[in-house]
């Protein structure tokens, strides 16, 4: 008969396992992805991906304009984003308390950062798109903006959150203004926590693919003009990657890697940040 | 009274300061022996003050005199209402929705409760430091500037001895002369919160209000804070919560006895510690309730 404490221990003992295999399982998968990513998208990389325009069917070429185009959609998406999400986050952890019009907010920001991106393609093609008679570049950033605004949101609420009262109480017990509270206390100790939010809404909307196709459409040509149809790696990708053509799906295993490693690039500068900042 | 010293000798080796002849403060009654009864020299006239956490009542009806150039130590048991009290006198409660004070609170006359009181001038009269040091995420030098900042814009010259002079009344400027640039977060604690202390007489302060500042900090660390605030004396209105008796009795020219919201006693620190008029006093402070 088992004691008590054998028993907790073969307990202890199957709850370990089971957990390490499916953290195991999980893992896998992800390693099995970024595999396949890294295997076929070496092969692909050129030189050629930075000095061509997407080709025409058959033909070889890069992805130039594709790179261009999602660098100004992300960028822009992010310039009108992050002032939205920053100023809302702030009214969140500064001013809005547990008030209920605060709460409110919180509630749909929390819906809006789990909504399908597809959705919020559509709501701008309704919106902008349909509107303008044509698809934009601008329409496209403003979609990317519409998926940061909440990430940024709810990152830039929870770094100022992190700031302890005492901080905010000393400022204020100087005679500091409100507004001279959240600029040069809040914001300097919550910095570093709200630049990483930035950079991964940055990241988090550079391999978005379905609010571009409702948007910014694609382009086979160069183009830097954001209020004509402009090309972007996501969309290059999807449409390269279901074609029959063997040169498009290397240049899509081409653009998959060039966003996942930028991608990487920029996690590692947040967390290099976050780690520098720490430290001062 | 019959056991009132027995505390301080039972935990007084390892206090700092009580290596002292007196465990009370002598020498300002004496200069002064008409304090107790000049009330006129009162800074701030508390009066029927109560505060309210929402619905809870925290501080009833109290009436109490701050004296000016005084130490005045408020103690009592967690919960009692001395850390309210103290900061209704600045009106940093008003931060949080919820909270509201009724009854007067005179400074020098007039009504800081007053709706038409301008917050900000207030808190630069009043000045707080609070329990855990709070130094501001930048240099040690613009942790004194930034408040100076705020009122007005001296010149670079000017700036850097108001600096200099903020970090010497507070001790400070001997250890950190070289490494002004430097951030106020690499300072240990006992720095921090002296840094802290600088950062609010550096505005030339009325009243310095001080919320427990020297529990989060090592005995060395308190002793320098207390000597510290036996300097300030000279210059500012001080009014410190404490839980620590002995350093009510060491620092402090008039001692409140606060229980429940309530005003319990209030008096001559040597004569709430050695000859209370209430036996509640009696018990708190040699250490039968509280």
């Amino acid at each position: 008969m088992l004691t008590r404490y054998a028993r907790r221990r073969l307990v202890n003992y199957f709850n370990l396992t089971a957990s390490a295999v499916v953290t195991a399982i999980g893992l896998i998968l992800l390693a099995a992805i970024l595999w396949m990513l890294i295997s076929r998208g070496i092969g692909a990389l050129s030189p050629k991906l930075f000095t061509e325009m997407t080709p025409p069917p058959g033909s070889d070429g890069g992805l130039l304009n594709a790179i261009v185009g999602s660098l100004l959609l992300t960028g822009f998406g992010t310039l009108i984003g992050a002032p939205i999400g920053i100023l809302a986050g702030t009214y969140l952890a500064e001013y809005g308390f547990a008030g209920p019009f605060a709460a409110t907010i919180r509630f749909i920001n929390d819906i809006l950062l789990s909504a399908p991106s597809i959705l919020i393609g559509l709501f701008v093609y309704e919106t902008i798109v349909v509107r303008q008679g044509h698809f934009s570049g601008w329409a496209g950033a403003i979609a990317l903006a519409v998926i940061a605004i909440p990430v940024i949101v709810r990152t830039t609420e929870d770094m100022l959150r992190l700031v302890p009262v005492s901080l905010r109480e000393a400022a204020i017990a100087l005679g500091t203004p409100r507004w001279k509270v959240v600029v040069f206390i809040s914001y300097r100790a919550a910095g570093a926590g709200m630049m990483t939010g930035v950079l991964l809404s940055f990241a988090r909307i550079s391999g978005e693919t379905a609010p571009l196709l409702f948007t910014a459409l694609n382009n086979q040509f160069w183009s830097s003009n954001l209020n004509a149809p402009i090309a972007n790696l996501p969309v290059v990708i999807f449409q390269y990657a279901m074609s029959p053509y063997d040169s498009w799906q290397q240049l899509a295993w081409a653009g998959a890697f060039l966003i996942t490693a930028s991608i990487l690039l920029l996690s590692i500068a947040a967390r290099t940040l976050i780690r520098t900042r720490k430290q001062t | 009274m019959q056991t009132a010293n027995s505390p301080m000798d039972a935990t007084g080796a390892t206090e700092p300061a009580a290596a002292r002849a007196t465990p009370f403060r002598q020498v300002v009654r004496e200069a002064n022996p008409t304090v107790a009864a000049n009330v006129s020299s009162a800074k701030i006239k508390v009066q029927n003050l109560s505060f309210y956490y929402g619905k809870s009542q925290a501080l009833k009806s109290v009436t109490i005199d701050i004296l000016e150039r005084r130490v005045t130590a408020l103690i009592g048991p967690s919960g009692c209402g001395k850390s309210t009290l103290l900061r209704v006198l600045n009106r940093i409660y008003e931060i949080y929705p919820n909270q509201r004070a009724t009854g007067q609170v005179l400074l020098d006359g007039e009504d800081i409760l007053a709706p038409n009181q301008d917050l900000n001038l207030l808190r630069a009269r009043v000045g707080m430091v609070f329990q855990k040091p709070t130094p501001f995420p930048m240099s040690i030098y613009d942790n004194i500037a930034f408040g100076i900042r705020l009122y007005e814009r001296p010149s670079k010259a000017e700036m850097d001895a108001r600096v200099e002079a903020a970090l010497t009344k507070a001790a400070l400027w001997g250890e950190v002369k070289d490494k002004l640039s430097a951030s106020g977060l690499g300072l240990s604690g006992g720095q921090q919160q002296r840094l802290s202390i600088a950062r609010a007489i550096a505005l030339n302060p009325e009243v310095l209000l001080l919320d427990e500042p020297a529990s989060a900090l090592d005995p060395l660390s308190t002793q320098r804070i207390e000597e510290l605030i036996d300097e300030l004396r000279a210059a500012y209105t001080i009014c410190i919560v404490t839980h620590n008796m002995q350093q009510a009795a060491r620092i402090s020219d008039f001692t409140a006895l606060m229980y429940l919201g309530e005003l319990v006693e209030f008096g001559e620190t040597e004569k709430i510690f050695t000859d209370p008029e209430k036996k509640q006093t009696e018990d708190y402070v040699t250490g039968r309730f509280g």
